[in-house]
């Protein structure tokens, strides 16, 4: 058990769910260029004392609250829904049991719906495959991969890594915390020659450089303030909202205080797909004004509609 | 070669609840039943099936989510376990199916020769989506046709409900081409619930039927707004009010399988058969048949 009231987190690291990294590298510069920075981010993970790798997917959406894996040794062959073609994805991933567990626990301590899943065969998502084989690939630091929940917006999402947070002060282990997401996620939504992948839009290109300048600067709570913008403009509205940075805040820290790296920005099939690292640091930079409450629990959203009427 | 045709179209509800309720051999699951009206609704509709001379299903499910374009099964068989990523505790049912791959590839290129964006999909790794193995389990549970599954590209997220409109009815078009070119009997099955708004918490026992009930009353109003057009042979209105139905009730017909399905049958104007009405954790379900043939057309509920 920790003595401090901080979860040691060593590094945060944000990159993208696509394949292509894994799968096909060479197929374009960039592509090799993203799969570099995944080395770079794995040799940092190697030369540290890492107990756990804790993975928010944005590609594992959740329905019945927050899922976590749970299965001690998750083994199967993943193929992609797009990208099949590339070829699949085998892994045998060893999952932090005990640290899902009381992950379940601390969410619903803190009045969260969540569960655990411990099924073989269970379909763990492309994202999620992906960065555990480029970061983690002799499974040597034991993993927990965290859903999605697809009807989740900020305070939840603010709570549940809120959660991550109790749970790593609680087991007192050294993380690294990984979000898997793209920046802009719109893809063309035709076929490209690999070696032509571009941004999809210019707006997304600028939208994209912009975050990365703030990721650069180590402003994570800006960027997560920043989300509902970010949902806006560069996001297809597949989900509620734009949670990735909400989740990284709430679990590593909701402040400015790091140091910023972006390893690498590429096009994965138009979308914006970046490998960043953030450490925590003392320097803070460009605080802006935050409008939103700070949830510590969980009660449900604020239903507007019951406020107000008459009686 | 006489024309091919397509001998029905069903609206086939996925929720594995309904197979985990069913408590097959293949799924690895055990419950005490639950949801029966809509169970029921089925095994009468498959007890239909039977009765009519078909060679393969064809079938359009939401949960193979493709972002470039349509893809369509492409190999004859495949083998493997499917494990509900939403309700791994329900549904972990382990199938064997055949395909037509045939049939699939004669429906690509009709598509693609339509200006559609279209794959093969030919990895024999991939794992087939569980709203074709719900689907197709109940609607035909020993198996004994092939089938092919088309992916739903997301138009409604890139683009609009609109959009989904156009494209999935000119693949329905395409699809329809094919099948008749082929010769072949067809069934047309589109995967997937009608008002899709879920309850985000599950009871301790999920066929606690005590627990069960639509999410909101205005997502009912709507589902029956739209099976009452069904019944009136309205099918053209349906997909005309679409976009706002799906817009309202964040309903699964977003990813176009009823539009396909209409758009392949010619937007048919008889009743279509009502098999049974339930919610499935706040989603509203709807099992329906449009059966082309005056003869064998039946008023079931």
């Amino acid at each position: 058990m920790s003595e401090s009231n901080e979860p040691e987190i060593l590094f945060g690291i944000y990159c993208p769910p696509h394949p292509q990294p894994l799968l096909s590298p060479n197929a374009n510069e960039g592509y090799a260029r993203l799969r570099a920075a995944y080395d770079e981010c794995r040799k940092r993970i190697e030369e540290n004392e890492v107990d756990i790798i804790l993975v928010y997917s944005t590609t594992w959406p959740s329905i019945i609250g927050h899922q976590i894996q749970a299965l001690e040794k998750a083994v199967w062959t993943h193929v992609d829904d797009d990208f099949h073609y590339l070829g699949s994805m085998p892994y045998e991933f060893w999952m932090d049991t005990e640290f899902a567990h009381t992950m379940r626990d601390n969410c619903e301590k803190r009045g969260l719906e969540a569960r655990t899943v411990e099924y073989e065969g269970f379909p763990i998502d492309t994202g999620a495959v992906v960065a555990l084989q480029l970061l983690n690939p002799d499974n040597r630091i034991p993993a927990c991969i965290i859903s999605s929940n697809m009807y989740a917006n900020r305070a939840e999402t603010i709570v549940l890594g809120k959660a991550a947070r109790d749970t790593l002060v609680e087991q007192g282990k050294k993380a690294v915390v990984v979000v898997v997401s793209s920046l802009s996620n719109r893809m063309f939504t035709e076929h490209i020659d690999p070696v032509e992948d571009r941004i999809h839009s210019q707006k997304d290109d600028d939208w994209n450089r912009k975050i990365l300048e703030f990721f650069g600067d180590g402003r994570l709570e800006d960027l997560s303030q920043l989300s509902r913008d970010i949902h806006g403009q560069i996001r297809v509205q597949k989900v509620v909202a734009y949670k990735p940075a909400w989740w990284m805040a709430a679990t590593m820290g909701q402040h400015n205080n790091y140091e910023g790296e972006v390893l690498a920005y590429e096009a994965l099939h138009g979308s914006g797909g970046a490998v960043i690292t953030l450490t925590p640091s003392s320097v803070s930079v460009g605080d802006k004004e935050f409008d939103e409450d700070d949830v510590e629990v969980y009660r449900g959203d604020r239903n507007v509609l019951d406020k107000g009427m008459l009686e | 070669m006489a024309k091919g045709q397509i001998v029905a179209g069903c609206l086939a509800p996925h929720p594995p609840h309904l197979v985990y309720a069913d408590n097959p051999p293949q799924n690895e699951a055990y419950s005490e039943g639950g949801w029966e009206t809509l169970r029921w609704g089925y095994q009468r509709l498959a007890r239909k099936l039977k009765n009519i001379d078909y060679d393969a299903i064809v079938i359009f499910t939401p949960h193979w989510q493709t972002y470039i374009g349509t893809h369509f099964l492409g190999l004859p068989e495949f083998s493997s376990k499917s494990v509900d990523p939403v309700f791994p505790n329900l549904f972990r049912y382990n199938y064997d199916l055949k395909v037509d791959v045939e049939l699939s590839e004669a429906m690509r290129d009709a598509a693609s020769d339509q200006g559609i964006i279209t794959k093969m999909m030919r990895n024999p790794d991939f794992r087939v989506d569980y709203g074709t193995i719900t689907s197709c389990h109940l609607l035909n549970p020993e198996w004994d046709k092939p089938i092919v599954t088309i992916s739903s590209n997301r138009n409604t997220h890139y683009y609009s409900p609109e959009v989904m409109v156009e494209q999935a009815t000119a693949l329905g078009h395409a699809c329809a081409k094919a099948i008749e070119d082929s010769g072949k009997r067809v069934v047309l099955v589109a995967s997937h619930s009608l008002s899709h708004r879920h309850f985000v918490e599950e009871a301790p026992l999920p066929e606690d039927m005590s627990r069960e009930h639509i999410y909101n009353h205005s997502q009912y109003v709507w589902d029956m707004k739209i099976i009452e057009m069904m019944r009136d042979g309205k099918s053209r209105e349906v997909i005309d009010i679409m976009p706002e139905f799906t817009e309202q009730t964040i309903a699964e017909t977003e990813g176009g399988g009823l539009i396909w399905m209409l758009g392949a049958m010619g937007f048919p104007d008889f009743p279509a058969e009502i098999y049974g009405y339930q919610s499935v954790i706040g989603t509203g379900n709807v099992i329906a048949c449009w059966d082309p043939n005056d003869e064998t057309r039946e008023y079931v509920l």
